[in-house]
């Protein structure tokens, strides 16, 4: 029995989108939209405005400006339960004096669907999250993992248009919550209903979504693929807060339209792509991934770009090597390399900074 | 090494004996004039002396035959049922606002309604005495609910906000978020794991109502409750049927206070 | 159709919340208003009226204050109730503190048990229990004919009732479990481990009740002292039961001047000062945390 949403999931746009809570402005004039179907995750560290926001589209809180559109309609000033969209909470937030069964067809008894049916819909809801035999149990009586599917089933078995989770995996344990992941992508692709996800784990986001909104400080900084975002932070925060980060600090020497040339520590320089707008002469930072510098013994053919360090430490990770590397006292840098690779602590190398995988940004 | 563990719980064991006897003896303070006004009911002397002689259960047939004790009994359940009923309905709407929502003067509100039972019931019942006369309300069983419902709002209140406070708010928005109005969310999601604190508090009201005289002294109309029959009587010298009604009281007290803990025990399971 | 409204924060909700609190909270409110607080404020006035047989003169007077501070018996009958509110209490806490402990640190099984046996009395009528000591204490009663039997006494010794012993044992028996639960709360949190490292590093039990427990028990002292202590200022049947014509405490003389006496604005003169001084405690021990009678 198919749990697909009728047409495609609901389109969300944010407009100019505002909260302050006594004078402390939560979510700052954002603009987002959601395309049908898709999952997208909002992104960001603690107190960057991202559950507000969700809370705001879910209906439980109300902006201070601007409006939310659901399909078109602007939403932002009706109740949850006027709302074709549902939620999954935190905390599950599943009612305790309530079996399982009830619990998810909670939202189709308040619908007005007969009994036989809501019966049928709870089965096939429980079912698509793959929990068997539960319907007559208590939550107080299931597992951690347990309670989140009940918690996804009570929300889905309504076939709402969008789905908003706020941050459900966290209570789980790691490898549960890998399998969740995937599974909640299934589900999207199955339901056809928009997704709309919040978290602070930047590898879950990268995981799992089509597109990643990442935010700080109540803006949204950058929206866009995870490969996007990964490969093409647009700023310094962004570069950060995803993945690892090497961050040489430097002086801009020159530089030509997106291109330019930074005077690292070393007294060598390095080519980067250029974000921010800073003067030449002024205080740079260059950013390049681990993975994406590279080893050698010998010195590169250009000196451009090359830095002789020293291999400080060796931490074996399983899959890969992680080096660290000391070029100066105070400039270091972590590198990925390959398990069977010969090196070890003390030796000499030169790591190469790619020009294609280093962004240059203004230092704060 | 090990003498000095030993010296140590020889000195706590000898402490325990004292300690256990003293707080035995205590216990056994506390329920003396219990027992023996419980005793003394199956007493077949008419006066309470020691030895007893004989056991009867007379008193409690005559206390039965007896038609103003009887309709004192009758009374008291009647007041009881309708003043607990009534502190229900005013301390369950006052505990949801005191739970849900953020006013200027929630604290004073709530020291308020603690006040009637915790000063002393002389102070309710001449106060509320001198209002009615004021008022030029005659005094009558109605008053006497009165005065019983506004000592008894706060055992209701109290408990309810207890249970209240454990429900996370994270239910309602659950319940708003599939559908429901703030009404059915209430009916569905709220009251069911608050009725139980609202039945054990409603039974505790009762009992206080029950046996309550000081207040009802003061407000009686021409009816009198099994409490005021049975302090008419005193007043005027003992009778031994009164060790039976007295009894009576004891006894319902115990099984709605009995009764109220189960409620409330029932209530934390779920 | 797009409709991009700007400001939209929904002013209809907060109005909709005022308009649910004003429903929940107008009967509630109005019922303590009317039947609770109008009355308190009458009584009030009462004590600046004064009586012209049989009616209540209405004029404001201060004539019933002086009468309560001139003649001699009112301050001997306050001071009297004060130091049995004083004596009470200390009685209680003595007694309460040994099975409060025993109940907190050495009962293992079956402590819920005794806890309810201890709530009981709370709950069950306390003019009984009075009662009953009036039926121990009597010339004919229970005490003097066990006496007699054993062989202690020749005769009745009519010194047990209609005195202020009868008065003070009743209140300290009646209001004992007022002083166990808050002490038994209090005892009840503090940790085994405590009491243990106080033991360890040297103290006998003397030294570990006036150091550690003592000073941890203040709240429930608190607490539970000042129940005892209202409770007794308040009390109207002891002293009417059990009480000799020299045994007068507030709460008889108030009940008459409402009773027999007549003299209504008299006795809300007398219960004033006794209501405000227990209201302030009441506030304040409020402010401090200490809690009422706990359900059950």
């Amino acid at each position: 029995m198919s749990m697909h949403v009728e047409g495609q999931g609901a389109r969300i746009e944010l407009v100019n989108l505002e909260k302050q809570f006594e004078g402390v402005v939560a979510v700052r004039n954002t603009n987002l939209t959601v395309q049908p179907g898709e999952f997208l995750t909002l992104l960001g560290p603690s107190g960057c405005g991202k559950t507000t926001t969700l809370r705001m589209i879910g209906g439980f809180e109300y902006p201070t400006g601007g409006s939310i559109l659901i399909d078109e309609k602007d939403v932002a000033a009706l109740p949850p339960y006027r709302r074709p969209i549902n939620t999954v909470f935190q905390q599950y937030a599943l009612f305790p004096h309530m079996t399982v069964a009830r619990n998810v067809g909670y939202g189709l008894e308040m619908a007005g669907v007969g009994k036989a049916e809501r019966d049928r819909r709870v089965g096939d809801a429980l079912a698509m999250v793959r929990l068997a035999n539960v319907e007559k149990r208590r939550p107080s009586e299931l597992s951690g993992g347990q309670q989140q599917r009940v918690a996804l089933a009570r929300a889905l078995v309504n076939r709402p248009k969008a789905l908003l989770l706020d941050e459900p995996l966290g209570a789980l344990d790691l490898k549960l919550r890998k399998a969740m992941q995937l599974e909640l992508k299934e589900l999207n692709r199955e339901t056809g209903a928009t997704f709309i996800y919040v978290t602070h784990d930047q590898e879950e986001a990268l995981t799992m979504s089509d597109r990643i909104a990442v935010m700080n400080e109540g803006r949204v900084l950058q929206l866009g693929t995870p490969a996007e975002i990964y490969e093409q932070p647009v700023d310094r925060f962004v570069a950060d807060f995803i993945g690892q980060s090497n961050l040489i600090p430097g002086t801009l020497e020159a530089r030509d339209g997106d291109r330019c040339m930074v005077r690292i520590p070393t007294g060598g320089l390095v080519e980067a792509r250029l974000r921010d707008e800073p003067a030449v002469g002024a205080s740079v930072v260059v950013s390049i991934r681990p993975e994406r510098v590279i080893l050698q013994g010998q010195p590169a053919e250009s000196l451009d770009g090359s830095i002789p360090a020293t291999i400080s430490e060796i931490v074996y990770l399983g899959s890969y090597n992680q080096l660290v590397l000391h070029a100066t006292p105070d400039l270091r840098l972590i590198v990925t390399a390959p398990t069977d690779m010969p090196a070890r602590p003390g030796d000499s190398v030169h790591a190469t900074i790619p020009s294609r995988y280093a962004t240059c940004f203004a230092a704060e | 090494m090990s003498a000095i563990p030993a010296a140590r719980s020889r000195r706590f064991s000898l402490g325990s004996v004292s300690l256990t006897v003293a707080a035995i003896t205590v216990f056994i303070f506390l329920y003396i004039p219990l027992a023996i006004i419980v005793l003394y009911s199956f007493s077949g002397e008419v006066v309470n002396v020691w030895p007893i002689g004989s056991y009867t259960t007379r008193w409690y047939g005559e206390m039965w035959n007896d038609s103003q004790i009887r309709e004192g009994i009758l009374l008291s359940f009647r007041i009881g049922l309708i003043a607990a009923s009534i502190a229900i309905v005013l301390g369950t709407l006052t505990a949801i606002a005191v739970d849900r929502f953020d006013f200027p003067g929630k604290s004073l509100l709530r020291f308020c309604v603690v006040l009637p039972i915790t000063l002393p019931g002389i102070v309710t019942g001449v106060a509320m005495l001198s209002f009615f006369s004021i008022m030029g309300m005659q005094l009558s069983n109605r008053t006497i609910i009165i005065g019983h419902v506004t000592f008894c709002i706060t055992l209701i209140l109290n408990n309810v906000v207890a249970r209240l406070s454990q429900i996370p708010r994270s239910l309602d928005e659950a319940s708003a978020d599939l559908g429901a109005t703030p009404w059915r969310t209430f009916w569905r999601v709220t009251f069911p794991p608050i009725l139980p604190a609202i039945l054990s508090g409603g039974i505790l009201a009762f009992t206080l109502s029950f046996d309550e005289i000081v207040v009802t002294l003061f407000l009686k109309g021409r009816d009198a409750t099994l409490p005021l029959v049975i302090w008419a009587r005193l007043r005027r010298g003992f009778s031994p049927e009164i060790n039976a009604a007295a009894t009576m009281i004891i006894a319902v007290s115990f099984v709605a206070v009995l009764l109220a803990n189960r409620v409330s025990k029932w209530a934390g399971s779920s | 159709m797009a409709s991009r409204v700007y400001r939209t924060s929904a002013p209809g909700r907060a109005r909709s919340r005022w308009v649910a609190l004003a429903g929940l909270l107008t009967v509630p409110v109005g019922w303590m208003v009317l039947f609770y607080l109008i009355p308190i404020g009458i009584l009030l006035v009462h004590a600046y009226w004064s009586v012209k047989y049989p009616e209540i003169d209405h004029t404001l007077t201060l004539k019933n204050f002086r009468t309560i501070l001139t003649i001699d018996l009112y301050p001997r009958v306050f001071l009297r109730t004060v130091i049995m509110a004083a004596g009470v209490t200390l009685a209680d806490i003595a007694l309460a503190f040994p099975l409060a402990f025993w109940l907190a640190k050495r009962v293992r099984r079956n402590r819920d048990l005794l806890l309810f046996l201890v709530i009981f009395p709370l709950w069950s009528s306390y003019w009984i229990r009075i009662f009953a000591w009036k039926t121990l204490l009597g010339t004919n009663g229970i005490l003097n004919s066990f006496l007699q039997w054993t062989g202690i006494l020749h005769q009745p010794l009519s010194f047990f009732l209609y005195s202020k012993w009868a008065i003070f044992i009743a209140l300290t028996h009646v209001w004992l479990p007022f002083m166990i639960l808050p002490l038994f709360t209090v005892l009840d949190r503090i940790p085994d481990s405590l009491l243990e490292a106080s033991s360890d590093l040297g103290a006998g039990w003397f030294a570990t009740f006036r150091t550690v427990i003592l000073p941890l028990c203040k709240p429930g002292l608190l607490a539970g002292g000042l129940a005892t202590f209202r409770l007794t200022m308040g009390d109207y049947i002891a002293p009417t039961l059990l009480g000799g014509p020299g045994d007068q405490m507030i709460g008889k003389i108030v009940a008459d001047q409402f009773g027999v006496a007549d003299n209504w604005p008299l006795g809300a003169a007398l219960i004033v000062p006794v209501l405000i001084k227990i209201s302030l405690l009441l506030w304040a021990s409020n402010e401090a945390g200490a809690t009422e009678r706990t359900a059950v």
